[in-house]
């Protein structure tokens, strides 16, 4: 959509801004609401000063908006520019990025994945954590120019339609979370878990790792112990468990806040 | 982080040549602490070869050779593949359970097997580019050595790096013998014995190990023993999973009856490389498996040790660590 093309303006909508924003009423009723415009009104709502016209600074806020979305945004002129074709929850995408874009930038600058999230940016809490070819990695540690080819699985495209992905399920049954930011980072590193436990892989705390035959059984140690790069600060851990114990073992599941 | 090209090396010769070619350039294989520290501008390279689809991530046994009948790892393959394959885990539990230590799952699904062996020190004073560092910037000085150096060494440092090598991995290569094989680029391998493949700091701390630059990792191979039904890795850290070790050792043992015929112990978290102690596994050998040996032969290993202001904890947490570690080699099992 062109900058400057506004769908007409409605009497209440150009009584708001001649309130609002008197010094740019003409240039408005000129030329249309462009971004400057609907940033300084974000603003002013964000302060609260909205609060009488509500009604109608809502219906203006939730129109199509005339900021051009992320996808749209044309590439600047790049110095190392690298172009990268790679599958994001089954969509093939293009990209061309500057070499320094971790795969997380990528996914929540340039494709509007906002889903994972960065929490530390260094690798050390999980939070970015996503499903490419099969395995979770930390997006935020993982060039996009390195994911030539590749597939990428988010917490975006983990449910099918309405149905959400069992894990997700679990999570809300169970309360597996407080704040929710860690949560996107949690489901889909417990998603790939549970499928490395079903072809065998050990941990630390396994009992014997020389035993080689079968899935691995996960006792609640065992899921924390495999869960432990995905930190939450809320604390929400026992619920975390209990989530993922019941989608392993198929069967509901208490929540224990102590291990005795 | 400061702006590079990004090369992805379609082979094995050219990603060498292209390497060796720049000294500003590294290789780029999982990237976990590469990038970090790029990110931290600890480091600063100009070109990043892309490294990892290169192959070289076979798990095989040697056929011939000073290691026939033992396995080889491939240089780039994945350390949750290393961890998990059939053969690492049957004959090198010792290793399965080092890299299992390491990390979290999704940075072992990352972390290459060459890359492990080629992290950098987690010393706080080296990540930091405000602070002196001798690793980081030579000839600034070295901030923890009078500064806060709980984590630091006890062994084998010098005034200029007390900083420790943070890979559990290496320390389990450094108990089995591990060979490093590398391969340059006019095609030339060289074999490399772990225990000579990291450095000690003494007046250069900026090198981490004896690799020279257009060296690239191709395999570590892993000599055929008799230590599989008794060892253990044993990490003691500030936190139950995910943290570096404040102490790790690296335990095998291999008896007759309960007599000794074979002991290896290192350690990781305690030096500039992992730390084996030949002296205290030359001790065990002939004696009965019993606490008091085992303990005899902590004090042995821990009879060099040179803390520091806060790190002197390590002296005796690393005494009894060993302990425990043989210990547990003996049942064969977790703690």
């Amino acid at each position: 959509m062109d900058e400057h093309e506004s769908p007409e303006l409605t009497e209440d909508e150009k009584r708001l801004f001649a309130n609002l924003m008197p010094e740019d009423l003409n240039e408005i009723l000129d030329t249309g609401v462009n971004r400057r415009h609907f940033l300084k009104l974000m603003t002013l709502a964000g302060g609260g000063i909205l609060a009488a016209q509500s009604a109608v600074a809502e219906q203006l806020l939730t129109r199509p908006s005339n900021v051009p979305s992320p996808t749209e945004l044309a590439p600047f002129s790049l110095d190392n520019a690298v172009n990268v074709s790679f599958k994001v929850n089954g969509t093939a995408r293009k990209l061309t990025v500057d070499s320094r874009m971790t795969l997380l930038d990528a996914l929540r600058e340039r494709l509007d994945l906002t889903g994972s999230k960065k929490g530390c940016d260094h690798g050390q809490c999980g939070a970015c954590t996503v499903i490419v070819n099969g395995h979770r990695v930390l997006s935020c540690l993982t060039l996009t120019a390195s994911c030539e080819g590749k597939t990428v699985q988010t917490i975006e495209g983990l449910a099918q339609n309405d149905t959400l992905h069992p894990v997700q399920e679990a999570f809300l049954k169970h309360d597996g979370f407080q704040c929710g930011f860690c949560t996107p980072g949690q489901i889909c590193s417990a998603v790939a878990m549970l499928d490395e436990a079903k072809k065998g892989q050990a941990s630390y705390v396994t009992e014997n790792v020389r035993q080689t035959t079968g899935p691995a059984k996960l006792s609640n140690e065992e899921i924390r112990e495999r869960m432990s790069g995905n930190i939450c600060r809320c604390g929400a851990y026992p619920n975390i468990v209990a989530a993922i114990q019941e989608v392993y073992s198929g069967k509901p599941v208490e929540q224990i806040f102590r291990s005795v | 982080m400061r702006p590079f090209t990004y090369t992805r090396a379609t082979d094995v010769a050219s990603a060498i040549r292209l390497l060796s070619q720049n000294p500003n350039a590294r290789f780029l294989a999982g990237g976990t602490n590469l990038l970090d520290l790029m990110k931290e501008d600890v480091e600063r390279p100009n070109t990043l070869i892309d490294i990892s689809e290169l192959g070289l991530t076979d798990i095989k046994s040697i056929a011939s050779g000073s290691n026939k009948g033992g396995i080889s790892l491939g240089g780039l393959g994945k350390n949750t593949d290393a961890a998990n394959h059939p053969l690492v885990r049957q004959h090198y539990p010792l290793l399965t359970q080092a890299i299992l230590a390491g990390a979290s799952g999704q940075l072992r699904n990352m972390a290459t097997n060459g890359g492990n062996l080629l992290q950098r020190t987690r010393c706080p004073y080296f990540y930091e580019v405000a602070m002196p560092c001798n690793k980081r910037e030579p000839g600034t000085g070295c901030g923890a050595k009078d500064g806060i150096n709980r984590m630091h060494a006890i062994f084998g440092w010098s005034d200029q790096c007390v900083a420790v090598y943070p890979s559990d991995m290496a320390v389990a290569l450094a108990a089995l013998d591990a060979v490093v094989t590398v391969r340059n680029a006019s095609g030339q391998e060289r074999r490399i014995p772990i225990l000579d493949f990291h450095r000690l700091p003494d007046n250069q701390p900026e090198k981490d190990t004896n690799l020279v630059h257009g060296e690239l990792i191709t395999a570590i191979e892993l000599p055929q023993n008799r230590l599989a039904d008794k060892s253990y890795y044993l990490k003691v850290r500030d936190r139950a999973s995910y943290a570096f070790a404040l102490v790790s050792v690296a335990a095998a043992l291999e008896t007759e009856g309960n007599t000794i015929k074979q002991a290896r112990i290192a350690m990781g978290g305690v030096a500039h490389k992992p730390w084996r102690s030949l002296k205290a596994e030359a001790m065990l050998v002939g004696k009965e498996a019993t606490e008091a040996n085992f303990k005899q032969a902590a004090d042995a290993v821990m009879a060099d040790a040179k803390p520091l202001a806060h790190n002197a904890f390590k002296v005796e947490l690393g005494n009894r660590s060993i302990v425990l570690a043989l210990q547990m080699a003996m049942k064969g099992s977790k703690i």
